[in-house]
């Protein structure tokens, strides 16, 4: 029962990477400047329509933090023409589902029903871009909600609140700190007034995308488009995308966290490191790489074969990367000791790795390993035709083009060796990295 | 007001969308049945195994030993340790998934249709010759105990865990997690292991599925190569299990802010003549929509949890109605109080013919949306096999919800629901509930 949800971040990092598309995606503008992208599957009768909003939680006013996922929860609220909560039962009376979720980048509301049924959730789509109405009432009950989702999802998880004192210690300055869905003080003071002011900023053709995937062709699809968001005028004043940045970082970072719910004590050290850009994809690539050859495999990559294998240091061990963030994200590394080891122990040999990893570079064999099983990913990608969606609107919020979505493939195949050395040599920089220890008592057990 | 009309419009001439896909049974050259959608759109093929028994065929005193032997499979086979069969596994470009649970270990695999043979070569010796080999089985074992660890203090976990508990009791594997316990899983040899891999994955048992790029004749080539080293026979399923639990609240003090709770009581067959009818009210009380009643009662109305669902569970030995939601500490209590309100009034009022169209237009029209791809179409397959279902009944299923009446619902829910017997298992420090009642 997870709905309108916070897109876990720890899950985005471990996504495989993205796969690639042939020439069934056609992307065109409206007048009003609402971008459209259709991807069409014939294969089945059916269709996700997904509308996302280049607006996320790195966003928000300072003090404010949460409001975009509150903002989420209530446009399922009423409008002019829609009451409160019809929005879901008209989609579900079509035997459709529809559900939304906030990241630090970008808001997206999606549904998924029969295709003939397009018509119907474009136009309510339309209707509560621009008609949201809000009771004080509506606002009280939904911030229980939010702060219930809180509490679930967060505050009864040590590993949640952990991943947020880290992120919040990561950014010195720029708004990737703040938690999606907020800290509690803030979420308790947040109003009907903040969520207005907000969605009157942000919430506009000109500010958001239409991804429609499945049995549908682009005409018809532009019809529709045209029909329900082109009477819609753009924001004049759409505010540029411009967060606060990092100052240089020269200070290396740890939190030691202990809680008496931790099981498994763990240990994670996320460097910053730089986002896919437009036509600048190489750099990412390579840490695409990086990641699965230092602990993409659970057997065969560098870290696991070490620590898993050539010795019992840990139960388990991983490395992630997700370049796709409007700004810069993280490299991360990650290992859980056996029972006997303390978390010092368990960082020097993690650290072992890194060094042994860049003092001898990738063994070949597994480097082709990963680029067969990339190309691998660009076949049973096409199977999934919600994470297709998913992958566009993802790109089109964090500064890519459709183009960039295209070319991923084809780059992720040309990196080299010396490309993943390059980039390992960059990221590995411990000034900007946060180290984490999170345990019982906080030395491992 | 344009807009309006059209909403109504399409409401009138919504009509089910049919699920439009091919299922065919193909029967092996050995003699072993599968059901099969062809579709050669993408060069891969899902193929799905399941052996019913799971993790139930624990030998007495041998708890965990199905788990244990079930994420070692993938752990080095034949001439191959666990890196080499990682290595062979990965240059192909395969992907193999082993899960057990209660009634099932299951075998996940996505195949490219150019390298297929050697993926189906690679896989069929991991199922017939996996070597558990001892710094494989210790390294898995610690991977085993961690996550009992970790279920340990995992609120949602011990809720399940003690509701199994009662209601099963500790004499049948249905009342105690199948990854079994520390002391079980640290005690459990490698004899052990050969003994559960004999017991559960046996030719006598098993059901497939497959989606994809592949013709019939491959497929019937594909399973017999998968499935020839296994035994003819495994070992017995054990007898059903006995609900026990009766109406009342287990209040397991655990040190969390908010109270995470699992509720139920006996439920109904899946092959019972009102199943049909059953589906459709836990649609209605607590199914996947936001209407759903208990959603619309304890979220939208009072903001009391996150979100709140209920499930029939009819499984192999037992059945169960179940739900679960999560709520603070100091309001827990009376989220309690709602759900057995709402589970009272839809017994003894049934429901309005409204709610049961609405329901009823969701499932026949969300039926269709399930046949999402090769993977999950090739689960939906064997799931269907193991239910005993016809190959047809994709093609009749929306017809046996259509037939459901208002009598029918009000006839069933008041056998279904039970208020009385609602048993509520409570993970937290919830205040206003006895730590026992």
């Amino acid at each position: 029962m997870l709905r309108r949800l916070i897109l876990p971040a720890f899950a985005l990092a471990f996504a495989p990477p993205a796969a690639g598309d042939s020439g069934d995606v056609t992307d065109f503008m409206l007048p009003n400047g609402m971008q459209v992208v259709v991807i069409e599957d014939h294969r089945a009768p059916a269709v996700t329509s997904m509308v996302w909003y280049r607006v996320g939680a790195a966003d928000e006013p300072p003090g404010k933090s949460g409001i975009a996922h509150f903002l989420e929860h209530l446009m399922f609220k009423g409008t002019e023409r829609l009451a409160a909560g019809e929005f879901s039962a008209t989609v579900e009376a079509q035997g459709g589902t529809d559900n939304a979720f906030t990241s630090w980048d970008y808001t997206a509301y999606h549904q998924r029903l029969a295709a003939d049924r397009l018509d119907l959730v474009l136009g309510m789509e339309a209707d509560r871009m621009v008609n949201l109405r809000l009771t004080e009432e509506e606002v009280a009950s939904e911030r229980l909600v939010i702060l219930e989702e809180r509490s679930q999802r967060t505050d009864s998880d040590p590993g949640a609140l952990f991943s947020e004192q880290r992120r919040a210690v990561q950014y010195f300055n720029h708004p990737y700190g703040i938690p999606i869905i907020g800290w509690r003080h803030e979420m308790e003071g947040l109003t009907r007034e903040d969520a207005l002011a907000f969605y009157r900023q942000h919430y506009a053709p000109n500010n958001a995308i239409l991804v429609v995937a499945g049995d549908v062709t682009p005409g018809g699809v532009r019809d529709l488009a045209e029909r329900h968001f082109g009477p819609i005028p753009p924001a004049p004043d759409l505010p540029p995308r411009v967060r606060p940045t990092e100052p240089p970082q020269i200070a290396e970072r740890r939190v030691v966290m202990t809680d008496p719910r931790v099981a498994q004590p763990y240990l994670i050290r996320t460097y910053l490191a730089p986002q896919r850009d437009a036509q600048t994809q190489e750099k990412a690539a390579a840490l695409t790489y990086l990641a699965e050859l230092l602990g993409g495999s659970a057997t065969t990559s560098a870290l696991a074969r070490a620590l898993q294998f050539d010795a019992q240091v840990a139960v388990w061990s991983s490395a992630f990367y997700d370049g796709q963030s409007l700004d810069a994200g993280t490299f991360g590394v990650a290992v859980a000791p056996v029972p006997g080891v303390s978390l010092e122990a368990a960082e020097a040999a993690m650290d072992e790795v890194i060094a042994r990893f860049l003092a001898e570079g990738p063994d070949p064999e597994a480097f082709e390993r990963i680029k067969a099983q990339l190309r691998a990913s660009e076949v049973y990608g096409m199977d999934n035709i919600a994470a297709r969606a998913r992958r566009y609107g993802t790109a089109l919020t964090t500064g890519l083009t459709v183009q960039d979505v295209q070319d991923w493939p084809a780059i992720l195949q040309a990196v080299t060796p010396e490309d993943v050395m390059a980039a390992a040599a960059e990221v590995f920089d411990r000034r900007r990295a946060v180290t984490g220890w999170l345990s019982r008592d906080g030395a491992g057990g | 007001m344009a807009m309006m009309r059209a909403f109504l419009l399409l409401l009138l001439t919504a009509l089910p969308l049919r699920a439009e896909i091919a299922i065919q049974q193909v029967t092996s050259p050995a003699g072993v049945r599968a059901w099969l959608v062809q579709d050669p759109s993408i060069p891969f093929v899902a193929v799905e195994l399941r052996f019913r028994g799971g993790t139930s065929l624990d030998a007495p005193g041998k708890r965990g030993a199905v788990n244990l032997m079930t994420a070692l499979i993938e752990e080095g086979a034949g001439e191959l340790d666990a890196q080499g069969f990682a290595v062979a596994r990965d240059g192909l470009a395969a992907s193999f998934r082993f899960d057990s649970n209660r009634d099932s270990v299951s075998v996940s695999a996505r195949m490219l249709t150019e390298n297929r043979d050697q993926a189906v070569a690679l896989l069929a010796q991991a199922l017939a010759a996996p070597r558990f080999d001892a710094d494989a089985v210790d390294r898995v074992r610690g991977q085993v105990l961690a996550g009992i660890a970790s279920s340990d203090k995992d609120p949602g976990d011990l809720a399940d865990r003690a509701f199994d508990r009662l209601a099963w009791g500790d004499d049948h594997p249905y009342g105690s997690p199948g990854s079994g316990t520390a002391d079980s899983v640290a005690a459990l040899t490698r004899d052990d292991i050969l003994a559960a891999h004999g017991a559960a994955l046996a030719r006598d048992r098993v059901y497939v599925g497959a989606v994809g790029d592949i013709t019939p004749e491959d497929l019937g080539a594909v399973i017999d190569t998968l499935l020839a080293g296994l035994p003819e026979t495994g070992a017995p399923v054990p007898p059903r299990a006995e609900f026990r639990l009766s109406g009342g609240v287990t209040v397991e003090p655990f040190p969390v802010p908010q109270s995470t709770v699992r509720f139920g009581h006996e439920g109904m067959k899946r092959d019972d003549p009102d199943f049909f009818a059953a589906f459709l009210i836990n649609e209605m009380l607590g199914g996947g929509r936001f209407s759903a009643r208990l959603m619309t009662e304890v979220r939208e109305k009072r903001g009391l949890t996150y979100g709140i669902g209920t499930w029939l569970a009819p499984m192999d030995l037992g059945e169960t109605v179940m739900g679960q939601f999560a709520s603070d500490n100091a309001r827990v209590a009376e989220a309690i109080e709602v759900v057995r309100a709402e589970w009272q009034r839809l017994a003894e009022e049934g429901v309005p013919e409204a709610d049961l169209e609405a329901a009823k237009t969701f499932q026949t029209g969300n039926y269709p949306l399930r046949f999402d791809g090769n993977a999950n179409i090739a689960r939906i397959l064997v799931g269907m096999q193991m239910q005993d279902l016809p190959i047809d009944y994709v093609q009749n299923r929306n017809a046996y919800i259509e037939a459901v009446t208002v009598e029918d619902i009000r006839r069933v829910a008041s056998r279904l629901l039970r208020a009385d017997d609602l048993h509520f298992v409570v993970v937290g420090q919830p205040e206003g509930l006895g730590p026992a009642n």
